[in-house]
């Protein structure tokens, strides 16, 4: 697992290769054998330096999240003692007295990075692949093993470096190499063949500087200076800051600013930036080995709020499980996709073309006429020029996928694709009528999948004559940078069609999610709900801005109002006419099925408000603001901007009636209602990410309740700084 | 209950707190010195007879620090038996000297103690004394702290006021200081500041701009607006307090905020006993004070809720107050009192306020109180009422009564 060895020269190798696995981890295992390594390399007199490197393609990936995930937090003082080893063993080698360097040939992240940053000289590979950093933050940790120490001591913190740290430590970002070698956190970069001849060249070189007593406990008087951190070295100033004082004008400005710029970015919903930056302040007023305990304090904290549990579990084990096609049924064989039809050359047709192509299936693109299929392979010309302009994708590569784009009208060219796609308008007929033109054409084994939004997928497969080829994709508008597909099945569907349908959606790398029919399906039930309680909330004299900002400070990148903008009003309305006509008098308007909101005569009057409303904006070809009050104002020079300034009405300010504990209570109790709308949809995303089609029955037996899980349904990865429910990436 | 009486108020004029103000070359210490010379000079008073001097300073660092107060008072040729203290409670610190003085009477523990405070922010910047609470993220962020420019925005968009009703107020306040000082009004109060020899360096307030129209106002760019917008972004952590709040719109500049200067004062309160001791006339007596905390992310709406809660233990009306007080911080914070509490603006700051004089900080509560005796005097008017908005959001109030 960990590999030691001591060559003639009295040089020691560490060498992390953990068999049976592609890439190394930090886990108990490992710990405890790099540990014994690390304590036979500083007590061996005959070893003089130290490499430590990896015999993988990457260095160290950083810590076994199931480790995190399963560790019991109940008890504070055990969790730190836990959670304080890997600081207190890489303390022991840093101040051991010999020079260590970090050979990083490949990706070192999170832990992987920590190891290293002990280490008194780094040398990177000149890796392309690899990537380093601490993405703690992006799953609501800190780098907890001396992380949040090192690198603000390194880098320095004063406004110039502290954009640095922070894009390290807070914004969790990858950096390559050079960046890396940049910003100041590794040394040197070698070509990738040279990297242990330079590491031990730089071990067998005798310093220029003359010994030097290190100010860590207990120091012995000359210590070879290269075994010396800048931290340990008597007179060391944090960079950047006069006299290296964070109480200087230009540490307190930095610092001001940092606080203002994380709250702003972070809504103070997550809690980890928070802590880090708090670990950065205290950390550096402090001796070293007492600021190791402060990020130990706050790393056992993270781990102890709901939050990180709830990022880890969703944005890594439940998008990693969706990815992996944990909902594929076993049993079928893998289905390649080499050419697929499309049907509707519109925005969300031509969308499903260009990310088909980008992923090297040939399309052929369908509309009525030439003209409207020309129309969306122009689209797919335009993403891609997008990229090219962007040094993405090469000229000649920009051809070679364009060309993959047959645009026509002939419906007899579908012969010989493995799958249709249907992307026309939502309406049963239309949607009947090509079911039927397409499967004329159309192989017994060959999928028919719709991309409708609304229209239950059981009804739609009446037109079809092979109803178990029949299956629901529903993309997400723009494609392109939408990460999520739903897939729904029809009561006919096969199995064989869903672990097909859900090779396509690997196969264009995007995050599927597998769900029953219903009006709605899930998505749209739970975005449903959301806007329309937005609006049932406006319609009860809740101040617009209150509604999206309370919306927001729960943790959803969007407010309900702003939401119904983005889709537009106008395909609501289309959705609740084409529900009605279907259901009749069983309609009932989207959030209130199980009868919530429901009783106290209120539900009739909010809709034919509701009606009424949505009518009024028709009547005024006004799709995206309400007359008269006016939602949102897309004149103001903002696209989304409120009309009504401070969104209270003239008699409240004089009254100040949003002031009286009363009036804000009752504001906080709609608000909450709005939370309350979210939660059991988010309750049902979880379940449904990992369960699939069960997820409506296993909605209620979901405990644990995590805000961030609907993020990850709707708009998949997450993360700091980029808020994305159905917004783009 | 001992009453406490007010036996004079004095104040220094205000210098421009810049490098070219006319105070710059003086010392807080001195500026403090000079007050409390006036008050022993103008009473002939016997200072063993004063117990203790308490002084506002709110950046009491450098040569303002190690109690600025007991400095003064030696320096002043005191008693050495006077004792002397120094306190912070941010913009209303003088005021809050003041009440303290005063509670040190009424409580029978002190004969008499003076109340004032000293600020040379020409010399000791504004924030010169740190403070957790902006810089220690564990502090910043869950008390929401934004600077106060973007409370006073946030306060006057909350409340409806306009760039134009901000600007209005603001030239009345110019309006009406030019008036006072050509009218002598504040004669009674301002001692001039002179050097070792006597050579006098300042007897007027030199921050006015008596010139000021709605058009130059106009010209200004709004102060807060970056700070708010871009980098690093206040008015998404004041959205998180007040979410009710769309948009903060941005009007407070330099114009109708309050002016940045250097300045002391100081105000003599002692029992019946000293007045008759040291031959001296009760100019006012202090019905009296409450201070109050507010929501501190909009900080500046504490005066309201103070005045309340004082009138409420009084049993007062606010149509009982004849003339009224409030430290003109930023122009919104006067409109949303006199919004607020039903009070005209004939009754408000009658002789213009901070926008056109300045607001030397630790000293301004003991500036005001002086002023509002001085106006009930000349007008022959019974009550006034003194009161400041304070940061981290709190208030001050003080109700005296003529006599």
């Amino acid at each position: 697992m960990i590999n030691y060895s001591v060559d003639s020269d009295g040089i020691a190798t560490i060498l992390w290769d953990m068999p049976g696995r592609s890439m190394n981890v930090l886990n108990e295992g490992s710990i405890t054998a790099f540990a014994d390594a690390a304590q036979k390399a500083v007590a061996d007199e005959k070893v003089k330096g130290v490499i430590l490197t990896s015999g993988k393609d990457s260095f160290i990936a950083g810590a076994d999240l199931d480790m995190l995930l399963n560790t019991d937090t109940s008890d504070a003082t055990a969790v730190m003692n836990q959670f304080s080893q890997l600081q207190r063993m890489f303390r022991a080698y840093e101040t051991g007295g010999k020079p260590w360097v970090a050979a990083i040939n490949g990706t070192a992240l999170g832990g992987g990075l920590e190891i290293c940053l002990a280490c008194h000289y780094r040398i990177a590979a000149d890796n392309k692949k690899a990537k380093i950093g601490q993405p703690e933050v992006k799953l609501g940790l800190l780098p907890g093993a001396g992380g949040t120490q090192r690198i603000p001591r390194l880098l320095g913190f004063g406004m110039a470096q502290a954009m640095g740290v922070s894009q390290i430590l807070i914004e969790g970002k990858d950096l390559s190499v050079d960046e890396a070698k940049n910003l100041g956190v590794i040394h040197e970069v070698v070509p990738a063949d040279k990297l242990l001849v330079r590491a031990k060249e730089w071990l067998m070189t005798p310093s220029k500087e003359a010994p030097i007593k290190p100010t860590w406990p207990k120091a012995p008087n000359a210590v070879d200076a290269r075994a010396v951190q800048p931290w340990d070295r008597p007179g060391y100033k944090i960079p950047g800051l006069p006299g290296g004082q964070i109480w200087s004008p230009a540490g307190l400005q930095t610092f001001i600013g940092a606080n203002a710029l994380v709250s702003a970015k972070t809504l103070s919903v997550y809690p980890a930036p928070k802590a880090i930056l708090s670990c950065i302040y205290e950390g550096l007023m402090l001796p070293f080995d007492s600021a190791l305990k402060v990020e130990t304090r706050y790393f056992v904290s993270l781990l102890r709020d709901p939050v990180a549990k709830s990022m880890i579990r969703t944005l890594f084990f439940g998008l990693q499980d969706a990815n992996k096609l944990v909902r594929r049924p076993k049993g079928v064989d893998k289905q390649d996709y080499s050419k697929i039809g499309i049907l509707g050359a519109g925005f969300m047709g031509a969308g499903i073309a260009t990310v088909s192509v980008q992923n090297g299936i040939d399309v052929v693109l369908i509309d009525r006429d030439q003209a409207a299929a020309d129309k969306g392979r122009q689209h797919v010309a335009d993403e891609l020029d997008k990229q090219v302009k962007r040094g993405r994708l090469a000229q000649d590569k920009r051809d070679a996928l364009l060309a993959k784009v047959t645009a026509t009208a002939d419906y007899a060219q579908l012969k010989g694709v493995q799958m249709v796609i249907e992307a026309v308008f939502e309406n049963r007929e239309i949607k009947a009528e090509v079911t039927k033109k397409a499967e004329a054409v159309l192989g017994v084994k060959d999928i028919f999948a719709s991309n409708t939004s609304t229209l239950p997928i059981t009804g739609l497969a009446e037109a079809s004559v092979r109803p178990e080829n029949f299956i629901g994709l529903h993309f997400f508008s723009p494609v392109e940078k939408m990460p999520l597909v739903e897939i729904i099945m029809g009561k006919k569907t096969s199995q064989e069609t869903l672990a097909r349908a859900l090779d396509y959606v690997q196969k264009i790398r995007k995050t599927p999610i597998v769900v029953n029919d219903s009006r709605g399906f899930f998505t749209s039930r739970v975005v449903g709900g959301y806007i329309s309680e937005g609006i049932r909330m406006l319609q009860e004299g809740v101040p617009a801005a209150m509604i999206d900002n309370a919306a927001r400070l729960a943790g959803m990148p969007v407010g309900p109002l702003t939401l119904n903008d983005e889709v537009a009003i106008d395909l609501s309305w289309k959705i609740v006419q084409q529900s009605q006509k279907d259901l009749g008098d069983k309609y009932k308007p989207s959030g209130t099925e199980d009868g919530a909101g429901a009783g106290r005569g209120r539900e009739e009057e909010r809709r034919r408000r509701g009606d009424q409303e949505a009518a009024a904006l028709r009547a005024g070809g006004r799709c995206c603001a309400l007359p008269g009050r006016g939602r949102f104002d897309r004149s103001a020079g903002r696209r989304y901007r409120l009309d009504h300034g401070s969104g209270l009405r003239a008699a409240d300010r004089r009254h100040d009636l949003a002031d009286r504990p009363g009036r804000r209570r009752q504001i906080r109790r709609r608000v909450r209602c709005a939370g309350a709308k979210v939660r059991p949809a988010v309750h049902a995303a979880q379940a449904a990410a990992r369960h699939g089609g069960q997820g409506r029955k296993l909605l209620r037996q979901e405990q644990g309740q995590s805000r961030l899980t609907f993020r990850l349904i709707v708009c998949g990865k997450g993360g700091f700084g980029r808020p994305c429910l159905l917004q783009p990436q | 209950m001992v009453e406490a009486y007010i036996y004079d108020a004095v104040r220094t004029p205000r210098g421009k707190g810049r490098k070219d103000g006319s105070l710059h070359e003086v010392t807080p210490v001195r500026l403090a010195v000079t007050a409390l010379e006036a008050l022993r000079d103008r009473n002939k008073l016997d200072t063993s007879t004063v117990d203790d001097i308490v002084l506002g300073c709110v950046a009491p660092v450098g040569e303002q620090g190690a109690d600025i107060a007991r400095t003064a008072a030696v320096m002043a040729k005191y008693s050495e038996t006077v004792s002397g203290v120094q306190i912070n409670r941010f913009c209303a610190s003088g005021l809050e000297a003041v009440n303290m003085a005063a509670a040190q009477v009424m409580s029978g523990n002190s004969q008499a103690a003076i109340g004032g405070g000293v600020e040379s922010m020409s010399r000791i910047p504004m924030g010169s004394d740190g403070g957790a609470w902006a810089v220690d993220p564990a502090v910043a962020m869950p008390m929401y702290f934004v600077p106060q420019g973007i409370s006073a925005d946030l306060l006057a968009t909350k409340y409806g006021f306009s760039r134009d009703d901000v600007d209005a107020y603001a030239v009345e306040s110019q309006k009406r200081a030019k008036a006072a000082w050509d009218k002598g009004y504040f004669k009674k109060s301002v001692v001039p500041v002179r050097d070792q020899n006597g050579v006098e360096i300042l007897a007027h307030d030199e921050h006015m701009r008596p010139t000021t129209t709605m058009q130059t106002l106009a010209s200004l760019e709004p102060s807060f607006k970056g700070q708010g917008e871009m980098m690093p972004g206040f008015n998404a952590v004041a959205m998180q307090r007040y979410p009710e709040v769309e948009r903060i719109n941005h009007m407070h500049h330099a114009g109708n905020s309050s002016g940045i200067v250097d300045g002391a004062a100081g105000v003599l309160i002692g029992n019946k006993e000293f007045g008759e001791r040291n031959g001296l006339k009760p100019r006012a007596r202090i019905k009296g004070f409450a201070s109050i905390g507010s929501e501190p992310t909009i900080m500046l709406t504490g005066p309201a809720p103070s005045t309340e809660k004082l009138l409420k233990r009084l049993g007062m009306k606010t149509t009982d107050i004849d003339l009224y007080e409030l430290n003109e911080a930023f122009a919104a914070v006067v409109l949303r009192y006199m919004q607020k509490l039903d009070i005209p603006h004939d009754k408000m700051n009658v002789n213009g306020g901070a926008i056109a004089m300045g607001h030397p900080l630790g000293a301004t509560g003991a500036m005001i109180l002086g002023t509002l005796l001085d106006e009930l005097e000349r007008t022959g008017k019974g009550t006034g009422l003194a009161t400041l908005c304070i940061g981290g959001g709190m208030g001050v109030s003080t109700i005296i009564e003529r006599m």
